[in-house]
């Protein structure tokens, strides 16, 4: 009975800030209320199917994957160093990781822009040893890079918080199995990381394939993501039908990917590796 | 018994400033079963560890067949590992976790299937392969890790307190097991254990450990009976260690302040002694049958026996008897000449109650 009073407070926080507002959504996508009285109608859903809009989706997915895939590759060998009992830097490290999401989250990307832009930092050091000027700016990789170093430590700290639980009495039964380095890894550490690893993976993939800020800041507005189309129906164009509508799809396809992405962790930690 | 299959000479290891092991020799023969034992923090479990490879030495060599093994590294060598708290891989069933080490060196799949069928047999857990490692209970579990061990043929078996996380009677099922196992593969077991009633049943050899030492080895029977000192006497069963006796010349022994008959000698005229004697040999007889005297002040019922305490003019005496005494009785007390074991004196440092009465 009083654990159910406790849940109160947040049961009416999730109303309104969840339930309402996804609502909202809902209702917006499926109405329309131009001849002035509120009528059901199917156009927003349709609308979304257009050429351009499914080009922008695939480029999004397209991003976000690559963010994604290079904040695993750079973040789990991070992880691990950081978990590894010897590591005496630990603290500081994890410090170093954590401490950029200390500053705010626009002027962290705006900075980037004082680094990459033409007459940028980097540009300026390359001028100055002799090197031409370097397009850093207002392409793929500007807004990857943006996306990965938003998201890297989102890749990193769930990982590293499953692999320090691992018993190290586990790693030495393998050992004493006859299991070198790389079969200890394969075999018994990657397979038990797997739930930080798909934590990880959500954590990253989510907030890229809906960002909007890092792609506008990084390539001056020239790429175009999902995100940012949902953004132009709200405070450009004012079609909040097809906003919602388009945030509707969104929201399916980061449940459809979360869907994927947990089965398939479920099933390569039960099949236990890939040697 | 047969040759020496690993051998330890001058063993130290040192984690910062405390000393874990301090000098040990130590032999082992094929097909031995033979236990560590000692209180936690002797070096039994460092010493293990380093037989199996997963701690250096910082002096000192290990053999294993009279070659030096210090530099192979532990998934080279030819020993399996049953851990203190089992190590089972959770991410694989049963059968996985068995097939572990074969699958490693790439043997058959049809062999391994027909080897994890067999080594589930014989630790009597048939028809298990599919099953979930946590979804079994403790000793299933640990028998898991057994098989898991034996699968691989190992030349000797290590065994970290296997059964310590075990209840009383899953324990003592357990030591049948392993005993019989012992003589059905004929691998040669080193076992870690701070049981005594466990070394006892198990080894043909007990290897008494304290502070990084080794203090004794021989068989269960003469570490009973003929304990080095008053350390190995204390730890080992319980026991009368009376420190203020006297050796008045030999074979003739002063306990508390009393002569005694004893069959010791070489200990020099009044020299300072430790003497032990066993509770369930000191004989409790009518006061005018005997010169020690005493009084009795306490008596339990310990199911087989009777837990009788008597206060003699110096020392209070454990009993162990068949017969209840009363309270406040005079008796005399009397000991068989080769009851009493007479050691040199040295002071005695008792280890935390929590490791010596822990059963």
């Amino acid at each position: 009975m009083s654990k159910r009073r406790f849940s109160f407070p947040y049961l009416i926080w999730m109303t309104i800030f969840i339930v309402v507002p996804l609502f909202l959504i809902f209702f917006y996508a499926f109405t329309d209320n131009t001849s002035g009285k509120t009528l059901f109608t199917l156009e927003h859903v349709k609308a979304i199917f257009q050429p351009l809009y499914l080009k922008v989706i695939g480029r999004s997915f397209y991003m976000s994957l690559i963010a994604t895939l290079v904040c695993f590759v750079m973040g789990y060998p991070a992880a691990m160093i950081l978990a590894s009992k010897d590591f005496s830097q630990k603290n500081t490290m994890l410090i170093l990781i954590v401490l950029p999401m200390w500053m705010n989250f626009l002027l962290r990307t705006y900075s980037w822009l004082s680094l990459l832009e033409n007459e940028g930092l980097i540009n300026r050091f390359l001028a100055s040893i002799g090197l031409g000027q370097v397009q850093l700016m207002y392409n793929n990789f500007a807004v990857i890079l943006g996306m990965v170093y938003n998201f890297l430590p989102f890749m990193i700290l769930p990982i590293y918080s499953v692999l320090v639980k691992i018993d190290k009495s586990v790693v030495e039964a393998a050992k004493d199995l006859g299991a070198n380095g790389a079969r200890v890894f394969l075999r018994i550490i990657f397979p038990l990381s797997m739930p930080g690893v798909v934590s990880g993976i959500t954590m990253t993939f989510m907030p890229a394939l809906s960002t909007f800020v890092i792609s506008r800041l990084l390539s001056g507005g020239k790429i175009t993501l999902i995100g940012n189309i949902i953004e132009q129906q709200f405070t450009i164009t004012g079609d909040w039908g097809l906003g919602s509508a388009l945030s509707l799809l969104l929201m399916l396809l980061i449940f459809i990917s979360m869907i994927f992405i947990n089965k398939y962790g479920d099933e390569s930690v039960g099949a236990g590796g890939l040697l | 018994m047969g040759k020496k299959i690993i051998e330890l000479k001058n063993i130290y290891k040192r984690f910062g400033d405390f000393t874990a092991i301090d000098g040990i020799n130590l032999y082992i023969n094929e097909g031995e079963f033979l236990t560590l034992l000692g209180p936690s923090g002797c070096g039994k479990t460092t010493t293990l560890r380093i037989i199996g490879g997963f701690e250096q030495p910082d002096e000192g060599d290990v053999l294993f067949e009279g070659v030096r093994i210090n530099d192979v590294p532990a998934h080279k060598r030819p020993l399996n590992t049953v851990f203190q708290k089992y190590a089972l891989f959770p991410h694989l069933t049963v059968g996985e976790n068995v097939a572990f080490g074969p699958t490693i060196r790439k043997i058959s799949p049809d062999i391994i299937q027909k080897d994890v069928k067999k080594y589930l047999e014989i630790v009597n857990l048939e028809g298990y392969e599919d099953r979930d490692v946590s979804t079994l209970s403790g000793g299933q579990q640990q028998r898991v890790a057994i098989a898991r061990a034996l699968i691989n043929k190992p030349r000797v078996l290590l065994l970290d307190e296997p059964l310590g996380a075990l209840d009383l009677k899953l324990r003592k099922d357990m030591q049948d097991e392993l005993k019989t196992m012992h003589k059905d593969v004929g691998i040669t077991f080193i076992y870690v254990t701070h049981d005594q009633e466990e070394a006892l049943t198990l080894s043909d050899t007990v290897v008494v450990m304290n502070n990084g030492k080794i203090l004794q080895i021989g068989t269960p029977v003469d570490i009973y009976n003929e304990p080095n000192n008053a350390f190995v006497a204390y730890f080992i069963g319980e026991s009368n260690i009376i420190h203020n006796s006297r050796m008045v010349k030999d074979k003739l022994v002063n306990i508390d302040g009393v002569d005694f008959n004893c069959v010791d000698s070489g200990f020099g005229q009044n020299a300072a002694v430790d003497v032990v004697v066993r509770p369930e040999d000191v004989i409790l007889v009518p006061p005018d049958k005997a010169e020690l005297k005493g009084v009795v002040t306490l008596v339990t019922f310990k199911g087989v026996h009777y837990e009788i305490w008597v206060e003699g003019p110096t020392f209070e005496w454990k009993v162990h008897s068949t017969i209840p005494q009363n309270i406040g009785d005079e008796l005399g007390i009397t000991v068989d000449p080769y009851n009493i074991h007479v050691m040199k004196h040295e002071p005695l440092e008792i280890p935390s109650a929590e490791t010596a009465v822990e059963v």
